[in-house]
């Protein structure tokens, strides 16, 4: 025996008995029996499984009741010949959990579907083995299991952790049969000498292996204590309850000792031929990741992800190590999987993989003027400014021809110091002359720069470049400093001033060095091709914000656009206070100019400040976020004459992120009487999508929602119809007064979320169209009306009501300064509650609107409300701090409204 | 069709008669004192099976609302009278080939003090309600469900809280302790509470006599309200002023509020009976700082009827009567 083995002390076998599951959430107890399996030394193994097709021969269900030497073991029992079943999902565990893990996968089968979930031998209810398993073993064990169990047909493995690998081992065996590989936090990436993390590492020092994994529970309570929320106290017990003492976890501690991490370890030529084959492997894999496993963490799934060509990943950002419970819907997004990718032929895999081709046409042949930056090269020469910032009253300019050959020299730089094709590089660099040189030095490499809003906030952008995970980190000292105490993985180039902060930082090197080693090279040659060039991320409504892929075409698109709203000519000139777009200017071909603000907090824009930068550059063009315009407002009084004066010269005033209020545009037409205001809707996914301005929206009037104008050119948008439970399921329409989700077709939508295979599936399942998650009805114009959120769509038993209206009529009231309708109750029979917040301030503790407001407020709904409540302010959301947050303000109402406390909203 | 109203001394049973009149039906009325109705009417108590033998014989229809329902009294008056009673009805209805029998119960058979949010009609369960009145109900409810056969269709509906004009319980209590300055809220007063205008309420009866069939709608339980929930210091405060009184501006809070009496019972026995104010109680505390309200679906679809005095309409007639 190697010496690497573990030795089979301490191990006492015992025989599997029929668990009582009764008390197992979730789990049916009719799907529990007993399997003898023969082995090739004659002995005879007794697995315990879950099996969906357990009651085909209720003699089967436990052989206890027989002697299994009643029956030729080579001749798979009568009850487990093929069944007519489409195909079987083969579910492994690892260490130290059992088959409970995959219930929901279960109970979430096809009915034409079988699911078996073992557990494995010594593991769960299983015989205990007087001898530990090896991996070989192992692999064995289960190919055994399923030859006694007559799985013919098509397979799909799902493992996890451990399990991971033997069902690799599986699928490796069973190439004929093997149809689709889910793969869920495991990892085959196990170098010799590799650093375990936390308590395996511990657990894996054959000193405390006893101590961590058979003499305590540690191991086994530490693996289900890994998640936050953490789970029920049910699910705990459950995952614990087969291995309640020392001799049923001894097998806790041969799975952490098996882990062969040294080149002499009985299953390092196993793990070695796995890890080997299973990139050969060329059927649909799916990847479900828990972005949160301190074991099985992202490089593993980085790992995989080469591994497999091509695979589909969905990576669920707040689970941990058991994603299979922290996300409940892994179970569905499997399923869903296996229909579209195992059970629909090879024929319709194709295109599955890329679901839904663009509408427009790609060019057949890329060239250089269909780079996103053609426009930059064609002023190349031009000694004209390009690029302007302003911070503290200092203005700094660069030309066209210097901002070209400063890119030129950092890509070429960048390109020396190992950045290639594809890359991906996270931005940390306000919006400024060095982020745009470092971005367009990106592209011109053909990497793919991450960009996550600042308005996610330190923690919101770490979670987000994690789940991209950069090989590169551009930033300035305080964005890297952060970035590496959250653990977000990339080599770091720093901007700005090197010097202490620089080290500890832990810069690994700095853009202008580079720039400066780069200066008089060129790049590889390299032939311009459609690549994919960002992967954006915004701070959504709800949850944990989305990778977002653009290809560079569908950059060059949204630029295009947003271009032709702002009217610009070769002439313009661009003040860009509003985060993404201040990289636009070089594409479009002209200048812009940062004002002296910080940008990643649009409110800090003042009056003065905007005129600066337009008189700067000279300035025609104005794209600022609504949050801007609001404090440009306020702050009109401190505008100088000769300011003021200046900004007359602007003809174009662009915003969006957030639905702009009226009183605001008209306010801001007053400070700039000569420019046409404009208001484009979209979303990170389609940007911009529709356009409107001020005059156009005093045309329209008032109506049910925000009118935000017609389609742009290239772009249609449907309406997917709202059900009497404010679903949004039935077949796109183009009619005329239907509310329901908006549907968006544009050449410049999105290529697909990163890393979010079912929700990239659910919002692209309208071939071409993205399903924005707004709803909203196309009037008999054409114009588009958004009404909300689809989440917030309130499911009355007279059939689904939408927001916006109801707070317009209502906030139309002089009493009211702010308005928001939200739903209490069931799904489908909910009351309608209006929260206002009064004009005169909310003096008095009470809830409940006096009776004069109460009044008014039902007078003005369009609708039946329950209640009329009142609050101090509305909770709303931190980047645009102007989207009401209607979910939560609808938990509090639910609470009040209940007769329960429920303090501020 | 021939239909005998059982307790139409009250607003309700009262207010339903004069509409099945209206519209054509032979309407018989029993009760123990008369209820001036101008119709056909016979004295006694349903306990008794001689009275009711008689009222029921040559019905096709039984729309029983009689039952003791104030605060006021043993478990045992209550079981005479909600459970014996039914019992008798029955076995008249059977004897008598009775086709439809619409028995009035209520949503408190059904659940204990818990919030209800958007609840649907639930089966009624005696181990769990909550005070004799609700228990006996309960009771009563099971008694005739379990009695729906194909020769007669049992339908059991249940009006929560009825108010309208002419209605001296609950409106008059709260109007009277709120001149009185006697009408505190308990806590934010927040909880949305169901209730039912008595043309709403009579509405549903009338539409349930007509669904009342073995081939339509039998055998089952229907909560109707108006589909209308406030919350219950709104609803108090509408009350009073349509009395033209001010509901007082202190807000007791919940704790104390099971501590003190008030008006909780004003709302509670908002059924017909005798004057006698019932004590507040933990319960009724529970009943005004909870939610009560209630999915309107299947009522709806299932009796083809939907109220048809909003809540603010009723309001403003309660005013016009109160302040004629």
């Amino acid at each position: 025996m190697n010496r690497r083995a573990r030795r089979p002390g301490g191990h006492v076998g015992l025989p599997a008995a029929k668990p009582d599951l009764g008390r197992c959430p979730d789990l049916d107890p009719a799907w529990s029996r007993l399997v003898d399996v023969p082995e090739a030394d004659g002995s005879v193994h007794r697995w315990h499984i879950l099996d969906t097709h357990a009651d085909r021969d209720p003699a089967d269900r436990d052989p206890a009741d027989r002697d299994p030497a009643d029956r030729d073991p080579a001749d798979p029992d009568p009850a487990d010949r093929p069944a007519l079943v489409a195909g079987t999902m083969l579910c492994v565990h690892g260490n130290p959990t059992w088959s409970f893990l995959w219930r929901r996968f279960l109970a979430a089968a096809p009915a034409d579907w079988r699911v078996i979930a073992v557990d494995q031998l010594s593991m769960g209810w299983s015989e205990r083995l007087p001898a530990p398993r090896t991996l070989a073993e192992r692999v064995a064990d289960l190919g055994a299991l399923t030859d006694r169990l007559g799985v013919t047909g098509p397979v799909v493995t799902v493992g996890h952790d451990w399990g991971g690998i033997i069902s690799l081992g599986w699928a490796l065996q069973h190439r004929e049969q093997l149809s689709g590989v889910v793969l869920a936090n495991t990892g085959v990436d196990l170098p010799v000498g590799s650093r375990l993390p936390g308590l395996i590492r511990l657990a894996h020092n054959p000193m405390l292996l006893d101590a961590t994994c058979v003499r305590t529970p540690a191991f086994v309570r530490g693996a289900a204590a890994l998640s936050h929320p953490a789970l029920p106290r049910a699910v705990r017990a459950a995952l614990a309850e087969p291995y309640a003492t020392p001799a049923r976890r001894q097998a806790v501690g041969d799975f952490v000792a098996d882990i062969p991490l040294e080149t002499d370890h009985v299953s390092r030529p196993a793990l070695e031929a796995i890890a080997t084959g299973a990139g050969r492997l060329d059927v649909p894999a799916l990847l479900l990741w828990g972005g949160r496993d301190p074991v099985f963490h992202d490089g593993f799934l980085a790992d995989l992800e080469q591994r497999f060509s091509n695979p589909d990943v969905h990576r669920y950002p707040h689970a941990s190590h058991l994603v299979t419970e922290d996300a409940p819907r892994t179970a569905a997004d499997t399923w869903r999987w296996v229909q579209e990718r195992v059970t629909q032929g090879p024929r319709t895999q194709d295109r599955a993989r890329r679901p839904h081709p663009q509408p427009a046409p790609e060019p057949v042949t890329w060239t250089q003027d269909d780079l996103p930056w053609a426009a930059l090269l064609r002023r190349a020469d031009d000694p004209a400014p390009a690029a302007a910032e302003i911070r503290d009253t200092v203005t700094t300019t660069l030309s066209f021809a210097d901002l070209e050959r400063r890119i030129a020299a950092t890509a070429a730089g960048l390109s020396r110091y190992g950045l290639r094709p594809g890359d991906r590089v996270a931005m940390l660099v306000p919006p400024g002359i060095d982020l745009t040189i470092a971005v367009y030095a990106c592209w011109r490499i053909g990497a793919v720069i991450v960009v996550a809003d600042a308005g996610l906030g330190v923690r919101g952008m770490a979670h987000a470049l994690r789940s991209a995970r950069p090989r590169y980190l551009i930033g300035i000292t305080k964005g890297l400093l952060a970035m590496r105490a959250l653990r977000v993985p990339g080599r770091r180039i720093g901007v700005g001033a090197s010097g202490a902060p620089a080290v500890v930082g832990g810069w690994d090197t700095d853009l202008a060095a580079l720039e400066a080693d780069g200066r008089g090279r060129t790049l590889p040659a390299r032939a311009p091709a459609d690549t994919e060039g960002a992967v954006l991320f915004t701070s959504g409504a709800t949850g944990p914000a989305k990778g977002v892929v653009y290809r560079q075409s569908q950059l060059k698109e949204q630029i295009a656009k947003v271009a032709d709203i702002m009217r610009i000519g070769p002439d313009d000139r661009l003040v860009a206070a509003f985060a993404p777009f201040a990289l636009y200017g070089p594409a479009m071909g002209i200048a812009a100019v940062v004002p002296d603000m910080d940008v990643t907090a649009p409110g800090t824009l003042t009056a003065p400040a905007l005129a600066d930068a337009v008189a700067a550059i000279d300035a025609t063009v104005v794209f600022a976020a609504p949050a801007a315009l609001r404090n440009v407002v306020a702050t009109a009084d401190s505008l100088t004459p000769v300011q003021s004066k200046v900004l007359h010269r602007v003809h174009t005033v662009l915003s969006a992120g957030a639905p702009v209020p009226l009183a605001l545009l008209r306010r801001v037409q007053q400070l700039l009487p000569d420019a046409e205001l404009h208001t484009p809707y979209g979303m990170t996914e389609v940007l911009p999508a529709t356009d409107i301005s001020l005059a156009q929206i005093e045309a329209a009037g008032p109506g049910d929602g925000v009118c935000v104008g017609t389609a742009l050119p290239g772009v249609s948008i449907r309406i997917s119809p709202l059900d009497e439970l404010g679903r949004a399921d039935g077949p796109l329409t183009d009619a005329a007064g239907v509310t329901g989700e908006i549907c968006i077709s544009a050449g410049h939508r999105k290529e697909r979320y990163d890393r979010l295979w079912a929700t990239e599936r659910d919002a692209s399942r309208n071939p071409g169209f993205h399903r924005s998650g707004d709803v909203g009805h196309l009037d008999d114009q054409g114009r588009l009306w958004v009404e909300g959120r689809l989440q917030h769509v309130i499911t009355t038993a007279d059939g689904p009501v939408t927001p916006v209206g109801i707070e317009q009529r209502i906030e139309d009231l002089d009493r009211v300064r702010a308005a928001a309708a939200v739903g209490v109750g069931p799904a489908g029979t909910q009351q309608v509650v209006a929260v206002v917040v009064p004009a005169s301030g909310s003096g008095s503790r009470r809830r409940l609107a006096d009776p004069d407001l109460t009044a008014a407020v039902r007078r003005a709904s369009p609708v039946s409300l329950a209640a009329v409540l009142v609050v101090a302010a509305l909770p709303v959301d931190i980047r645009h701090a102007s989207k009401v947050d209607r979910a939560r303000l609808r938990r509090w109402a639910d609470r009040l409204l209940a007769g329960e406390r429920a303090g501020k909203p | 069709m021939k239909i005998l109203v059982t307790g139409a001394s009250g607003m309700l049973g009262a207010a339903t008669a004069r509409a099945l009149a209206d519209r054509g039906d032979e309407v018989t009325v029993l009760q123990r004192r008369t209820a001036g109705l101008g119709l056909s009417e016979i004295l006694g108590d349903v306990t008794d099976p001689d009275v009711v033998h008689r009222a029921v014989r040559g019905q096709q229809a039984v729309v029983h609302l009689a039952a003791k329902v104030n605060v006021t009294g043993t478990e045992a008056d209550y079981r005479r009278v909600n459970v014996d009673g039914t019992r008798t009805l029955l076995q008249a209805c059977r004897a008598a080939g009775v086709q439809r029998l619409v028995n009035v119960s209520s949503p408190s058979v059904a659940h204990s003090g818990s919030s209800l949010v958007g609840a649907g009609a639930g089966p009624a369960d005696p181990q769990r309600a909550r005070g004799p009145y609700a228990r006996t109900k309960a009771e009563a409810e099971l008694l005739a469900l379990a009695a729906d056969s194909p020769s007669l269709a049992v339908l059991a509906i249940r009006p929560h809280i009825v108010w309208g004009p002419g209605d001296t319980q609950l409106v008059g209590r709260i109007v009277a302790r709120a001149r009185q300055g006697r009408l505190p809220l308990f806590g934010q007063a927040t909880a949305l509470v169901d209730t039912t205008y008595v043309t709403n309420a009579v509405g549903a009866l009338v539409a349930a006599v007509d669904h009342c069939a073995p081939d339509d709608v039998h055998g089952e339980a229907l909560v109707v309200s108006n589909g209308e929930p406030r919350p219950i210091g709104e609803f108090l405060r509408s009350i009073a002023r349509a009395g033209g009184a001010q509901l007082p501006k202190q807000h007791v809070p919940v704790a104390v509020a099971r501590l003190a009496g008030a008006a909780a019972e004003a709302l509670w026995s908002l059924w017909p009976g005798d004057d006698a104010d019932p004590p507040l109680t933990r319960f009724l505390v529970e009943q005004l700082s909870t939610a009560h309200w209630f999915d309107q679906r299947r009522t709806r679809e299932a009796l083809d009827w939907r109220p048809a005095v909003g809540l603010d309409e009723g309001f403003a007639e309660l005013t016009r009567t109160l302040q004629r």
